[in-house]
């Protein structure tokens, strides 16, 4: 599956649900199944500081591509999170730094990726797209 | 002031329900919801008095201060002027002790510059307290490390009250001044300022508040507290944003420095030497803020229309309606019990992040602020992230504090599911 699909697969699940309370408790849901992050790495260097919750964001290679792993201390950062883990872990760093992310705006939870938002979640789809550009540079 | 502007809430008991009628924003909706809004501690909400004078400034009075020989130019000077002393008359002040800067922040950081330009050498002291908002601790830092001077800091009770006697132990004969906030932006805390100016003064030391939280919510006099300086910010007290008072006394402002250079502070500008205006125009450098000073005032002349005393009781009845309240919910916990608080209250849920729950909030269209409200340090004794913080105006109901418990109930039931 490519990013674009993935982000295609994501919109059509959140269109099954009209009203705010069930997209919330999806996204809190979302959240208990990411790909939970080693403890060694809950340290100060893996902590991507959002003004108001916290994200530990590890990422590593495997055959060619990055596996993400992360965690938060607030269940809706969480659950984005895990949201985005899904729709870019287990690709290429090519294909990461490339991604527009655009699932996010169609699904409507933009206000969480306004870069004004002090939530962390901006500066974890930097890192992570910081990270592809690492482990590419590690690869050449 | 212009009288055509009036109030129509100037009734004997506080009629909130006209009141809400002259706040627009109070009638929006946020989510297809009506907008509770209680983030009152952050920013004020602008009643149409406030609204309309900002037109009328700028239909029929705009134009630059102080310099001008016409007719526009000399009506906005004497409107920014007599705005001025209707400001100082408020603070029982004199005009000339009254200078406008850009909110609070800017107050804090030209006193902790021109001041400790002249007062604060190397291993002199300033204390600060643990409650106190970055905005009156960073500029401290900044002159701390400047003159190597020491920073001093009182600490805070468990219920969020300055340890008294830690702070007759920090006062000495190095510091040289104390810079503490009135009411607490976190805790709601209302400081005993009366007292530790009283402690201050009988070593000389001057003192500083912070009143961005008192100042919307109770009278103040500064002759009758005979502090030193004292600051708040216009956004906070329905008037504009970008516009904000420093009271200093004259004694010390004659002592102090430009804080800026520019047009208006000056007396005369040679090529090698300039010299400096009295103040307060020595503080102000520069094209001032005339609309927001001029309208600065007209928000005061609203809430005195409405009454200090008035606001003050019914703002109460709020905090002790929402503390009852919310203390009713299993798990919460409020941070800051100090026995004289003003209508703030801060709390969490236990296990639940605050960000959480006030990104359901405001699914439900109740605005409130979460995490550590610019004060770390509080944040850091309490070991918790932050709070949810829920700040009370005169506009509030106890219909809207209902209906806050009601969305809390529902933020618990969707995060503990």
């Amino acid at each position: 599956m490519t990013i674009e699909q993935a982000e295609t697969e994501m919109i059509e699940e959140f269109a099954l649900f009209d009203d705010w309370m069930a997209k919330y408790e999806y996204i809190i849901d979302l959240g208990k199944d990411v790909p939970m992050i080693d403890d060694k790495y809950k340290d100060e260097n893996h902590l991507i500081k959002g003004c108001q919750s916290k994200v530990w964001l590890h990422s590593e290679m495997k055959d060619g591509k990055i596996v993400f792993t992360a965690d938060s201390d607030a269940m809706i950062t969480k659950g984005l999170v895990a949201m985005v883990i899904r729709v870019l872990s287990g690709h290429t760093p090519d294909e990461i730094m490339q991604s527009k992310l655009n699932f996010i705006n169609a699904i409507g939870l933009h206000e969480h990726l306004s870069p004004t938002r002090s939530n962390g979640l901006v500066a974890m789809v930097k890192q992570m797209k910081l990270d592809a550009t690492a482990h590419n540079l590690a690869k050449k | 002031m212009d009288t055509t502007l009036k109030s129509k809430a100037t009734v004997k008991e506080l009629d909130v329900e006209s009141i809400r009628k002259e706040f627009p924003i109070l009638s929006v909706k946020v989510h297809g919801k009506p907008l509770v809004y209680f983030d009152n501690a952050a920013s004020s909400q602008k009643p149409l008095f406030v609204i309309k004078a900002i037109e009328k400034y700028y239909e029929t009075v705009n134009s630059n201060v102080h310099r001008g020989v016409h007719h526009l130019s000399n009506l906005a000077t004497d409107q920014f002027e007599a705005a001025r002393k209707t400001i100082a008359t408020h603070l029982n002040a004199d005009a000339g002790e009254v200078i406008y800067t850009r909110g609070t922040t800017e107050a804090i950081n030209l006193v902790a510059f021109s001041y400790g330009e002249v007062f604060v050498k190397e291993g002199d002291e300033i204390i600060i307290s643990q409650m106190e908002h970055h905005s009156n601790i960073v500029p401290w830092q900044m002159l701390c490390e400047r003159k190597k001077a020491i920073l001093k800091v009182i600490p805070i009770t468990e219920s969020g009250e300055l340890k008294m006697d830690e702070y007759k132990k920090l006062l000495s004969a190095k510091t040289r001044l104390v810079a503490v906030a009135h009411v607490s932006n976190s805790l709601g805390t209302i400081n005993p300022v009366e007292e530790i100016i009283e402690l201050a003064h009988a070593r000389n030391i001057p003192v500083l508040l912070d009143g961005a939280q008192a100042v919307p919510h109770m009278k103040v006099d500064v002759k009758k507290l005979d502090v030193d300086f004292y600051c708040f910010s216009g956004h906070k007290v329905y008037g504009p944003t970008g516009i904000g008072i420093l009271f200093g006394k004259e004694k010390w402002l004659k002592q102090m420095p430009p804080y800026q250079g520019g047009g208006e502070m000056i007396k005369e500008v040679k090529l090698d030497k300039s010299t400096y205006q009295e103040p307060p125009l020595r503080f102000e450098a520069g094209t001032p803020n005339i609309e927001g000073s001029i309208v600065l005032a007209t928000a005061i002349d609203y809430i005195n229309q409405l009454g200090l005393d008035r606001i003050a009781t019914y703002e109460h009845t709020l905090l002790d309606y929402a503390t009852e309240k919310l203390s009713a919910i299993e798990g919460l916990k409020i941070v800051g019990q100090a026995k004289n608080k003003s209508a703030i209250v801060g709390f969490n849920v236990e296990g639940l992040h605050p960000y959480d729950i006030g990104i359901i909030l405001d699914q439900q269209g109740i605005a409130v602020r979460t995490g550590h409200h610019c004060t770390q340090p509080v944040m850091d004794l309490f070991g918790i992230p932050g709070t949810v913080r829920a700040s009370f105006s005169f506009y509030n109901t106890t219909g809207e504090i209902d209906a806050l418990i009601t969305a809390l109930k529902k933020a618990i039931e969707i995060l503990k599911k």
